[in-house]
């Protein structure tokens, strides 16, 4: 395997570092991401060889920001993209394709992604114990990686997290921590305990890693797309990095000439309740002010983004936009995927068709245009979201009369 | 002595307060500004603190106090 990790280098002043478990530039605080050897890369990697690797994201390997072949997560990556025709020919677009990565295993959201680039690289750098702050899926998946992979793991979380979402965590028998406090007393916590203990949180310390599992869902889309890359796409943002990673894949495929071009617009999708982001690039700011989150799309709600400066950069670099919908909008979203797909998405799959369905009537997306609305999680996770708006079953006696007299069907002679 | 490094975001109406400078005083910590855009409407600073881990919380404390939003530098790391 070649060696195609060169450094960790800073986002702001270009300050570089060894590849090791550092996140923050000592120098300018400013965040580290990993820089590849692109011209060796280059030598190996083609498109054959992706096409004969394993049907995950490890085929992409080349890529991604690992040394050996000890993989975590063997069976993350390489969902199905759906050509949408039914939701295409509702919204008026002819070429709609949805990335679904309700299916991403093991933990049915795109998580699964990130955390097998986590895990796997935080093995190399020799740690036995991970760990994250997470709400929902990230825990999930976390859990499920480390118990998979014999690690040992902790995961926090606020005292008042609905019950289902911590049996999802309990199932793995990890350590999990209920915090006494909301969101921002989790988030401190979590970074102090970083800074103490010689673990790999794997969105602190190990997050320069751990983010570029995002760029396999650009890559898998181009691949799945017959090697071209979509006109137009729709990510959900949170922090933000899932949106200027796929922008990231796509660039990387194209400097290694394996796409001709790339001319994708990066579109943002956020919840009203909680659109830093998208409210910053609404009013034309290059900074985002952050926000309390209130939202049904819990797995959108981070309201100081880590990457919002880098997410409104990369929407301005590609043309793309940012719009934002409400939750009453999110949940008709949801309903409407699963009504024409057989896709049923949670809230954040909510979040993203409502804003396809924006920016479409703003004629952002036109007719033609190649677009890839990514789903990032199951709607089994977001039940409750959806649980007062999808109506009852018909309750009828066991007989063949009522039957045929509740849905009005003609006896046969 | 600790070292911890925080993001400080100001209010609108504490943009000419010289706030870093008050709680320097008031608090037996040293900052240390790595970064910052402060501008009319907005700012904010990635600072280190240097000083007994307690005085640190207090002094952190103390921004809160006045106004200021007190994250660490990774920003928000609940997902």
């Amino acid at each position: 395997m070649i060696k195609k990790m060169q450094s960790l280098v800073c986002r702001e002043c270009g300050k570089e570092y060894p590849t090791q478990d550092i996140h923050v530039c000592e120098l300018c605080f400013g965040p580290l991401e990993v820089k590849y050897d692109y011209a060796a890369i280059k030598q190996v990697m083609t498109r054959e060889k992706i096409a004969s690797g394993p049907h995950s994201l490890w085929r992409y390997v080349d890529l991604l920001p690992v040394e050996g072949t000890h993989f975590i997560g063997l069976h993350a990556g390489f969902t199905p993209l759906v050509h949408a025709k039914n939701l295409g020919a509702f919204l008026g677009l002819d070429n709609l394709y949805i990335k679904n990565d309700c299916v991403n295993h093991p933990t049915l959201s795109f998580k699964d992604r990130v955390v097998a680039i986590a895990l796997t690289r935080a093995r190399e750098l020799g740690f036995e114990t991970v760990a994250c702050a997470s709400t929902g899926n990230l825990a999930n998946s976390v859990s499920a990686h480390a118990a998979s992979a014999g690690m040992k793991c902790y995961v926090f979380i606020p005292g008042d997290l609905e019950a289902a979402k911590v049996l999802g965590n309990l199932i793995y028998r990890p350590n999990v921590v209920e915090i006494e406090g909301n969101y921002d007393d989790v988030n401190r916590l979590c970074s102090e305990i970083a800074g103490e203990r010689h673990w790999a949180f794997v969105n602190i310390n190990i997050r320069p890693y751990y983010a570029e599992g995002s760029k396999t869902l650009a890559f898998e889309t181009a691949e799945q797309l017959g090697w071209r890359a979509p006109d137009q796409v729709v990510v959900p943002m949170a922090s933000g990095s899932l949106l200027t990673k796929i922008w990231k894949g796509f660039k990387e495929f194209e400097k290694l000439g394996i796409l001709d071009s790339v001319n994708t617009k990066i579109n943002g999708a956020q919840a009203e309740g909680c659109s830093p982001i998208a409210t910053a690039f609404r009013e034309g700011r290059d900074f985002f002010k952050p926000v309390k989150p209130h939202t049904i799309a819990k797995s959108l709600a981070i309201g100081n983004p880590a990457d919002g400066y880098y997410a409104l950069k990369t929407a301005a670099e590609s043309q793309g936009a940012m719009d934002a919908v409400t939750d009453d909008e999110i949940v008709e979203s949801i309903k409407l995927l699963a009504q024409t797909e057989g896709i049923f998405a949670e809230t954040a799959g909510g979040v993203t068709i409502g804003v396809l369905r924006k920016l479409v009537k703003q004629g952002r997306i036109q007719k033609s245009d190649v677009t890839v609305a990514y789903i990032t999680g199951n709607g089994l996770k977001t039940q409750e979201a959806v649980v007062d708006s999808v109506g009852r079953p018909f309750r009828i006696p066991p007989s063949l009369s009522h039957f045929i007299k509740t849905f009005a069907i003609e006896e046969s002679a | 002595m600790a070292k911890l490094r925080f993001h400080i975001r100001y209010p609108e109406e504490k943009i000419p307060s010289p706030i870093l400078y008050e709680i320097g005083k008031e608090y037996q910590v040293v900052p240390s500004i790595r970064r910052a855009d402060v501008r009319e409407t907005t700012g904010w600073m990635d600072v280190e603190f240097t000083g007994e881990a307690d005085e640190i919380d207090r002094a952190v404390q103390g921004l809160r106090q006045k106004g200021c939003m007190v994250d660490p530098i990774e920003l928000n790391v609940v997902e």
